[in-house]
């Protein structure tokens, strides 16, 4: 594919990501939305997170895995807990990636 | 260290280095992730500059891996876009879902925070402004942080995508499934909020499963906040 049709491809993609994003916000936030809205929308960030996360971590390879081999399922127990008890976000994250690398390092580079 | 309450707390701190605090994880998760969009970008032939275009103009992460997927099996350019429209139309929910507390915010100041919506900004956000924490220096700091990890990114893989043949670093590309576990813990406010979670995780995993394409965290986000939004009306009508 030529370099000139790349570039136009990617404006299109521009387009189409960027008038999703934009729409709601612009048309929603001066509007007084009534109330079963509003605590629809509240659900979102926790069923879109989980949509987003759940997924990554039973079937990172597409395929669902319990094994001891899927590192990522098993290092969000101690990113959970340490978030949970510490209530800390830098620390849970440093935890989960500590975790992956150590897991890595015992499977011998999984 | 909580973030958290680290920063309604310390007032002395500057929005700039609050908002650099707070987007670290998204700064340790885009510099590999975009590094590794440059690498592939590059082998897949697009020109330098296209590579960087992309970065700049769509800022997408899971939606520019994809397309270059595509460019490299030499796809329909429209079949590329509407790809890219499926793949990112979860965050018209996500745009919707912040509207509510951005009531005192210009149309201008709205346009230009929706350019830079991704996933990882958005969750920091739902959790920023459910704590009333929408000044603007800090939430434009952050975004500009975000997408300036993600374009430093895809500039080194551009630059080392001739060296490079694993694009691993370990444990880094753990830290935006970390995020979201500790964004998504700030998220669980109530029983309902827990329950919504669990059946959209659920949901996404099985219609991913089932071979929907790119819409399962669409589909089951949509499904999961109805249902929640049904339970609250049918447990407060038992109570009343």
């Amino acid at each position: 594919m030529d370099q000139q049709t790349i570039l136009l491809t990617i404006l299109g993609m521009m387009a189409v990501t960027y008038i999703p994003r934009a729409l709601p916000v612009l048309a929603l936030a001066r509007r007084t939305l009534p109330d079963a809205v509003i605590r629809w929308l509240g659900f979102i960030p926790v069923a879109v997170l989980s949509a987003m996360l759940v997924p990554s971590l039973v079937a990172p390879e597409k395929f669902l895995d319990f094994s001891l081999r899927n590192i990522f399922l098993w290092a969000a127990v101690p990113t959970f807990l340490v978030c949970w008890k510490t209530r800390s976000f830098v620390g849970a994250v440093v935890t989960g990636m500590a975790c992956v690398a150590l897991g890595r390092l015992l499977l011998g580079g999984a | 260290m909580n973030s958290a309450t680290l920063s309604s707390a310390n007032r002395a701190e500057s929005p700039l280095a609050s908002a650099f605090r707070q987007a670290l994880p998204i700064i340790l998760g885009y510099v590999p992730v975009g590094f590794a969009y440059g690498v592939l970008a590059q082998k897949s032939g697009l020109s330098g500059f296209n590579t960087m275009l992309m970065s700049v103009l769509v800022f997408a992460g899971s939606a520019q891996l994809i397309a270059v997927g595509l460019f490299a099996a030499a796809a329909n350019p429209l079949a590329i876009v509407a790809t890219t429209f499926v793949v990112n139309l979860r965050h018209l929910l996500m745009s919707a879902a912040l509207a509510p507390f951005l009531r005192a915010w210009g149309k201008t100041r709205l346009a230009l925070f929706a350019y830079q919506l991704t996933d990882e900004t958005f969750a920091l956000h739902a959790n920023r402004f459910a704590k009333d924490e929408t000044g603007a220096a800090e939430t434009f700091g952050i975004n500009v942080i975000a997408q300036s990890a993600w374009v430093g990114g895809t500039a080194l893989g551009l630059a080392a995508s001739t060296l490079i043949t694993d694009i691993r670093p370990i444990g880094l590309d753990y830290a935006l499934p970390a995020m979201f576990i500790a964004l998504l813990l700030g998220q669980l406010k109530s029983r309902l909020h827990l329950a919504v979670s669990l059946a959209a995780g659920l949901l996404s995993t099985g219609l991913m499963l089932a071979g929907l394409g790119q819409s399962h965290v669409l589909a089951a986000t949509i499904i999961a906040a109805t249902i929640g939004l049904g339970a609250h009306a049918w447990t407060s009508r038992r109570s009343s």
